[in-house]
């Protein structure tokens, strides 16, 4: 049995609307192993979420769809699962958290029944079982006086505490692989180092992979073994998390790193430092989809599109510079002009 | 919850207060002698006397009104002239009536209505939902007394299946009690259930789109179920408002249903004693749906309560964050 929990390749997610297709996600290819942590980064925009929804096969449709790709997990294509074995997956082998924990509890049922209705949905327990499990979970992630608390409503919950509900909720399965879309974003900075060490111990608790998705390249490298970065719908650089650390080749990379630099300096969450955005994705691009603010663009960048190549062992890039045998000059600070 | 329960009702008797008097004062305001306008035209001077002197029309306004709240706190509604009868008797006797054709009517646009709704929000956008759509805007536009009208014309009179006037009682059995109940109730039931199904379908599109029907989806539960309980619940709360308006409607007596089929109800009670000039009817009924209206609008609150944990106990209606 291999250590490979996750494979995905060439996946492929568009949306459908009466005058256009805008091709969220196309192309993104990733391998994940057991109790490994994987980072996507990203610009917002750039189909973080749209991948991990697709992971749960939540895309809504319409107007959304899964339309090319492979989704390996344990060996099973996850896109040829009926709904119904697709549902047994769902919060009990595959479970996601959200970036704003204030919208995702529902307002209206206890925190109680919310973390035993996950349970309940996947194991054969009585009611009294599932809510002593759920007590349980409420106290491994750190909720003080659980007995109490499972009775009260999310209204009654810090942005923090309805997050260790989250993941509560998300963990009682016991899953094999969490999905975190951004679960510190909406969170102060206090707070959201506690969800990440909380993430990180409970990994090593139940033994589950994280696939970990972030704006915040610090986060990656807190936390991350790999990272993907994913611009406009494509994956531009990958590895693992040491050799993008010490070695970054993308210029979008170049441009995140510097925009790190700049958010630290100014104190400014999600502050931009790559001038102008992102483009269109409802219109075909020939070239590299970064062109447009690629500081290094040449000619050849509008009109053919660079292809993933591995540059050197475990780390990909898809630049026409960057390659095995040629690299860019990367220039200092040059997104500030 | 209970201390909310009880507070509230007592924060209804000043509400009811303030309804009588008004109904008090607009009743003195009408244009004219009570009196001579219910004795009519060729009434005598003395007449009209002796029906002023009897209602106490003859005496200061403010006695008129200490009487009037004296005689409410004993729970003396007034006794109608025409009827010969006291007021609370004649509200005793049609109030039923009224109830029996609303809860039919409530239950029967409640049923149809809502799950029409939510399954039109839940297929957005599709063939299914757009024929919901128009059905339901029909429904809203929808000429009662026309509809009436037609539906005794092709059942009643075509078909013969159904009686077209009257009112069925239990002694006649129950099987005709039904028969005369269903025409009424279906007439009286269309557009609250057009709206039910409206005011469904948009709040449960605007609940659907909300991060925790995705949470509920990741969880793995199966649609039926997230929709049914994740997004219902949370839909609830305008559906209720919407609810409250048309009991109170319906129970302050439906006229048009009621005159069409000859329905024994409060509506025909108020209209016949305006017919009539009774003014003591009149005040007496109004003031009874006035009560009625407040009462609704309570357990209405109290079920914004139980649907909504993050209403306020200390206001009535909190805010939702
Ligand atoms: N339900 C949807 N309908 C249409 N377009 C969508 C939908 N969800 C996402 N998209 C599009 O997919 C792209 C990627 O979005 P997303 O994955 O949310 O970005 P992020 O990286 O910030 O998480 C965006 O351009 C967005 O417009
Ligand atoms: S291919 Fe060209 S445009 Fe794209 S990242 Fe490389 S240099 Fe920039
Ligand atoms: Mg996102």
């Amino acid at each position: 049995m291999s250590d490979l929990l996750l494979k995905v390749e060439d996946l492929e997610v568009h949306f459908r609307s009466s005058s256009s297709i805008v091709k969220a996600v196309n192309g993104v290819s990733f391998t994940l192993n057991k109790k490994e942590t994987l980072g996507i980064v990203g610009e917002s925009g750039s189909g973080k979420s749209v991948t991990a929804t697709a992971l749960l096969r939540l895309i809504p449709n319409p107007p959304g769809n899964i339309t090319g790709g492979m989704m390996l997990f344990e060996g099973t294509d996850l896109l040829s699962l009926s709904d119904k074995d697709m549902r047994s997956v769902r919060g009990n082998e595959i479970s996601m958290i959200f970036q704003d924990p204030m919208t995702s509890l529902n307002p209206v049922f206890k925190v109680g029944d919310q973390i035993m209705e996950s349970i309940r949905a996947h194991r054969k327990v009585s009611k009294k079982e599932a809510k002593a499990a759920a007590v349980d979970m409420l106290k491994l992630v750190g909720i003080p006086e659980a007995e109490k608390r499972i009775n009260m409503y999310p209204h009654e919950f810090s942005g923090g505490m309805r997050q260790r509900v989250m993941v509560a909720i998300a963990l009682a399965c016991k899953p094999k692989l969490l999905i975190a879309d951004e679960p510190t974003t909406a969170l102060d900075v206090t707070v959201q180092a506690q969800i990440l060490d909380l993430m990180r111990h409970l990994q090593d608790t139940i033994d589950t992979s994280i696939i970990m998705i972030t704006h915040d390249l610090g986060v990656v490298w807190e936390i991350c073994d790999k990272v993907i970065v994913m611009y406009a719908g494509n994956t531009v650089e990958s590895g693992s998390v040491k050799t993008i650390y010490e070695n970054p080749l993308h210029p979008y990379t170049w441009g995140l790193l510097d925009s790190q630099i700049t958010s630290e300096i100014s104190n400014e969450e999600g502050l931009s430092a790559i001038p102008g955005s992102p483009p269109d994705l409802r219109e075909e691009m020939p070239g590299c989809h970064f062109a447009d603010r690629c500081p290094y663009a040449q000619e050849i960048c509008f009109s053919a599109k660079p292809e993933m190549v591995e540059v050197e062992e475990g780390h990909s890039v898809s630049c026409h510079f960057q390659t095995k045998n040629t690299r860019l000059q990367r220039k200092e600070r040059v997104y500030h002009g | 919850m209970g201390t909310y329960i009880i507070r509230r009702t007592f924060d209804l008797l000043p509400t009811i207060f303030v309804v009588a008097v008004i109904v008090f004062i607009i009743t003195r305001l009408i244009p004219g002698d009570p009196a001579a306008v219910m004795l009519g035209p060729q009434a005598s001077v003395e007449d009209i006397e002796a029906l002023r002197e009897n209602l106490g029309l003859n005496d200061p306004l403010y006695i008129q009104f200490l009487q009037y709240m004296g005689n409410l706190a004993t729970g003396d509604f007034g006794t109608s002239l025409t009827y010969n009868q006291p007021i609370v008797n004649l509200i005793m006797d049609r109030f039923p009536n009224t109830l029996i054709l609303a809860v039919s009517a409530l239950i029967i646009a409640f049923m149809v209505g809502v799950p029409a709704g939510i399954i039109s929000a839940s297929k957005q956008n599709s063939l299914l939902d757009y024929s919901v759509m128009l059905v339901s805007l029909i429904g809203v536009s929808m000429p009662i007394f026309w509809l009436g009208v037609m539906l005794v014309l092709y059942f009643s009179v075509n078909l013969g299946w159904f009686p077209a006037t009257g009112m069925g009682t239990l002694d006649d059995g129950l099987i005709p009690f039904i028969k005369h109940l269903i025409l009424p109730s279906i007439t009286l039931a269309t557009i609250p259930m057009a709206t039910f199904a409206r005011i469904t379908r948009s709040s449960m599109l605007e609940v659907i789109s909300q991060d925790y029907i995705k949470t509920a989806r990741s969880k793995g539960l199966n649609e039926f179920w997230v929709i049914c309980k994740h997004a219902f619940k949370n839909a609830l709360t305008p559906l209720l408002t919407v609810l409250g308006m048309q009991i109170s409607m319906m129970l302050g007596g439906a006229v048009l249903t009621e005159t069409i089929f000859s329905w024994p109800g409060m509506g025909r009670l108020i209209v016949d004693a305006i017919d009539k000039r009774d003014f003591v009817v009149v005040q007496g009924t109004v003031l009874f749906i006035a009560v009625i209206f407040v009462v609704v609008n309570l357990l209405v609150d109290i079920m914004y309560k139980v649907v909504n944990p993050r209403v306020n106990y200390t206001t009535s209606k909190g805010g939702t964050k």
